[in-house]
């Protein structure tokens, strides 16, 4: 293994007594440290690393450069809304006066946290046309779980029990399917038209009484709007099940159509996509929850209420599925995206979905002749294109993505949906001009002329980052996921070689 | 608006590039019926306006830069260097998304890779994966895993974990169809041995003990986990992960599973959060751990290279088979946790739990010498501790609040029996002239 200095690990640039934090050197009580027996205390000591604060902070600095991000890239990774992340959001989640706040100060040491929390909530419902709101689930996918709970719940209070099969198509995300599973649901997929929405036979065939939920995604993940909204969600309904919206791609759908209007049932929203709370490499994300008023009796506790002019919480419902989570859930991605909506105002909000849409469309027009599209209609704010070429066999879709990190562009979403062979899932999001669309469009036309000529630098592709094509097989075959694993394979490989490149 | 860069003369020229006439050609597939609404929400003043109105809503908060506070119960303030924030808000990391292309992200997952380093160090186990929502899903996660891996269908828990945790699991447990019970408590605050080994039975799946626990006392875990893998159980220990540089650490304890609340590796408060739950387990469960695992590899030059490994686990891959549903992580907050452990370094991760344990044995001192005021002093603490008053805590809050001070948290609502005792924590932030301060203000009730 080559290790340049840039991937030395801080264990590794570690030196004996060196420290990157002042603390105080005052000792009070007649005995602190000392008052702990024996058998309770740490047996050997935590080897953390040992460096002062200028080291720490030019290693995780330079460990940043490696990053592609939204502040540096474009970044049309779809489904996932990439889109900038406004700064005042950052300014206001990192005042004392929020970010200094305890969870459990009483409520009216916190109204100004309350005082969000409700008014979020007023505009929450009022976007998607929901009645109520839990702010708790801390991200999509736990969003997700809360709603389909509430969905249980809901059916064993009818005495329906019984009732023990999700519907997903087979365009969902992953997430879908597995958060039914995990709650002891049969998951049943339903295939696709050939206009790549819900194909309304096969539903009808599969929906029935022992239908427990259909979770949809509207646009899908082919970018496409589910034009049978209505006859789905009256189909699921008349058979006694429920309707699940999976938020994901609600970029689309602001000011233009609301899901609670179409008949949902229950809706997660991704604050991190749609109201531009910051990815931060992974999460943290937020992911509330809205229900229409029969299922309002399950929401998690505690909600807030309004009562004159104070906030209070409010405890004591009967029939909650409990807590899904410690205190109210994402504080701060909550505020963040307060302020976003804030900061758009309705006609803001209907401009964002306007703008993802039509910036979606003109990549699309640009590239088609490129690139097949999988559904070749007007679009929302993502489209799908197939890297199944012809003339270039052995090209995938990931070896596309791979080669416009060379391009300086992050790779769209390649391999989802898994109808589309070879899928190359593109969001643009309304916060990028049509001059980087026009700089990415030409990107991919190249890239499309390198397909056919030099298929090797695509193969091979990247070739400009920090490092090239990482060994996947290895690191599963062989997991190192600790320095201190890595110290013991150290123990029984060959020496690592030590690279003056930096 | 100041965040769309398309002009009015580009959406002309887009939208004749594609051939349409306006953008509502584009929206064809939208039935008619739903477009017709308009949406409302509040108005959209300029940002110097908007801020403005943000400090307003701010100031209807007690903040811990105002006052002095000793609430603790599972959100702590602690001291965060000044390079930590620094850090955390540079653009590459927090505007990134989840590392799915290995070669321009890695950045953050060598600091994944090493988050898991330090966890692993910390607690004493094999592996931690890339961190949970927080400490409560955490530790949900850690019972379905109990109970996947045992193919048994209850978890026995401890009153003296975190309510909101017990919640929490509770919540994932039902909804599932599984069974929770739980074992009490002595006056001390310790666990109740005697109850746990009878609940105890080869029917349990996974065992779950907090310490410190809730009431901040240390517990003395000897011969727990014998007594646990004697019935095929595992053992899940909830820890404060700052405490782990003075205390006996969950792998030298013998769990099989770690987890925890990470928000006091340097995180803020934020009214609940974001935090970060850590999440680590022996060698033998490592296939079964749900969320991201960053691993090391080479690349096709035979360089040092980070990936996100095991996927084969994860949702996107397995759909309905899937170890949990779980996507999104707390990135960030675990970047924040490995910087935070990062410059404390070995010596700093030591010391602060000493500063710890020495402030709030002094104001457990302090305290038990005011009338009125009754504190145990047998138990070993941490950071936190009970008092009891004769007092209500409604009248004691009352009193203080104005003063600039917040007592504690009241234990009445959390546990019935307990009523007149409330949680008071002083950590590393206060100084004696803050407990002193704190302790003639309580005197003064």
């Amino acid at each position: 293994m080559l290790i340049d200095s840039e991937s030395r690990l801080s264990f590794e640039k570690s030196s004996a007594g060196r420290h990157g934090a002042k603390l105080p050197k005052s000792r009070l009580a007649k005995k602190g440290a000392e008052s702990v027996p024996e058998p309770l205390r740490r047996r050997n000591p935590a080897c953390l690393p040992e460096l002062t604060e200028p080291e720490v902070v030019r290693h995780f600095v330079n460990l940043s450069k490696k990053n592609f991000s939204i502040d540096t890239h474009f970044y049309p990774l779809g489904s996932c809304s990439m889109k900038y992340n406004p700064k005042v959001n950052e300014w206001a989640a990192a005042l004392d006066s929020f970010a200094g706040v305890h969870p459990l100060q009483a409520e009216e040491t916190a109204q100004g946290w309350l005082q969000v929390f409700y008014e979020l909530e007023q505009d929450l419902k009022e976007i998607t046309g929901m009645d109520r709101f839990t702010l708790q689930p801390a991200a999509g996918a736990q969003g997700e779980l809360c709603g389909m709970m509430m969905v249980r719940a809901y059916h064993a209070s009818r005495g329906e029990p019984n009732r023990r099969k999700v519907l997903v198509p087979d365009s969902s995300h992953g997430t879908n399917p597995a958060t039914a599973a995990l709650l002891g649901y049969e998951v049943v997929e339903i295939k696709s038209n050939a206009r790549g929405r819900v194909d309304l036979e096969a539903l009808r065939r599969q929906v029935g009484p022992d239908t427990a939920c259909l979770m949809l995604t509207n646009p899908n993940t082919l970018g496409l709007f589910e034009e049978d909204i209505f006859q789905i969600t009256e189909l699921v309904h008349e058979a006694g099940g429920l309707l699940y919206y999976d938020g994901a791609n609600f970029n689309a759908l602001l000011g233009i159509a609301r899901p609670g209007d179409m008949g949902f049932d229950v809706v997660h929203l991704n604050l991190h996509k749609t109201f531009t709370t910051p990815h931060g490499g992974g999460g943290p994300g937020a992911g509330p929850v809205g229900v229409r008023q029969k299922l309002v009796p399950f929401l998690p506790v505690p909600l807030v209420e309004k009562q004159g002019d104070r906030y209070a919480f409010d405890f004591n419902r009967s029939q909650t599925i409990g807590r899904v989570k410690s205190f109210h859930g994402q504080a701060g991605m909550l505020l963040r995206a307060y302020v976003y909506i804030r900061t758009l105002g309705s006609a803001g909000l209907k401009q964002v979905s306007e703008d993802a849409i039509l910036n979606a469309n003109y990549l699309k027009a640009k590239l088609k002749q490129v690139f097949p599209v999988a559904v070749d209609e007007p679009c929302m704010h993502e489209f799908v294109l197939s890297a199944k070429l012809s003339s270039a066999k052995d090209i995938h879709a990931v070896d596309i993505g791979k080669r416009l990190l060379d391009y300086g562009f992050h790779a769209p979403t390649v391999h989802f949906p898994l109808v589309v062979p070879e899928a190359l899932m593109i969001e643009p999001t309304e916060t990028e001009s049509k001059e980087t669309l026009d700089r990415f469009a030409e990107a991919m036309i190249q890239i499309r002329n390198e397909a056919e000529k030099n298929p090797d630098l695509i193969k091979n592709a990247p070739h400009s980052l920090p490092i090239r094509r990482p060994d996947e097989v290895l690191a599963a075959r062989n997991p190192i996921l600790t320095y201190q694993d890595w110290l013991v394979s150290l123990e029984t490989k060959e020496e690592p070689k030590l690279s003056l490149r930096s | 608006m100041h965040y769309h860069p398309l002009t009015d003369n580009d959406r002309q020229e887009m939208l004749r590039t594609m051939g349409a006439r306006r953008f509502e050609d584009l929206l064809v597939g939208v039935p008619e019926k739903l477009r017709s609404r308009e949406i409302s929400v509040s108005e959209s003043p300029s940002e110097f306006e908007l801020r403005k109105q943000i400090l307003k809503i701010g100031r209807e908060n007690l903040n811990s830069q105002s006052t002095l506070s000793f609430l603790g119960g599972g959100s702590y303030e602690h001291f965060s260097p000044a390079a930590l924030a620094e850090l955390l808000n540079r653009n590459e990391f927090y505007t990134a998304y989840t590392p799915y292309q290995p070669e321009a992200s890695q950045g953050t997952l060598q600091a994944m890779f090493e988050y898991q380093s330090l966890i692993a160090e910390l607690t004493a186990l094999a592996v931690s994966n890339a961190s949970h929502y927080d400490g409560a899903t955490s530790l949900a996660e850690a019972g379905l895993l109990a109970l996947r891996h045992t193919g048994r269908r209850k978890i026995l828990v401890a009153r003296s974990v975190h309510p909101h945790f017990r919640q929490v699991l509770r919540t994932y447990l039902e909804a599932a169809d599984f069974q929770l019970e739980e074992f009490g408590f002595e006056k001390d605050g310790r666990f109740r041995r005697e109850e746990f080994e009878e609940f105890l039975t080869s029917e349990v799946g996974g065992v779950v003990i907090q310490t410190p626990n809730f009431f901040g006392v240390i517990e003395d875990l000897e011969k727990v986990a014998d007594a646990v893998h004697d019935k095929g159980t595992l053992l899940i220990l909830a820890a404060n992960p700052l405490s782990l540089g003075v205390l006996r650490a969950p792998g030298e304890w013998g769990a099989d599973l770690a987890v925890g609340e990470g928000q006091v590796l340097g995180l803020p408060m934020s009214f609940g959060g974001p935090y970060l739950g850590y999440f680590a387990a022996t060698r033998e469960l490592m296939r079964k751990i749900p969320g991201r695992l960053a691993g090391m590899t080479i690349d096709r030059e035979g360089r040092r290279a980070f990936v996100l490994t095991l996927q084969a686990r994860e949702q996107h891959i397995r759909r309905k088979r899937a170890a949990s549903n779980i996507c999104t992580n707390e990135g960030l907050c675990a970047l924040g946790a490995c910087i935070y452990l990062t410059l404390l370094g070995k010596e700093g991760i030591r010391e602060v739990g000493e500063l710890n344990l020495d402030r709030a044995h002094y104001l457990r001192d302090e305290i038990s010498r005011i009338k009125g005021f009754r504190v145990n002093r047998d138990a070993p603490i941490f950071n936190e501790f009970t008092v009891v008053s004769n007092k209500p805590f409604g009248a004691i809050q009352s009193k203080l609040v104005p003063q600039g001070i917040l007592p504690g948290i009241d234990l009445a609502p959390l546990y019935p029996e307990m009523k007149g005792a409330f949680l008071v924590c002083a950590t590393e932030t206060k100084t004696k002239e803050d407990l002193d301060r704190f302790v003639k203000a309580l005197g003064a009730v």
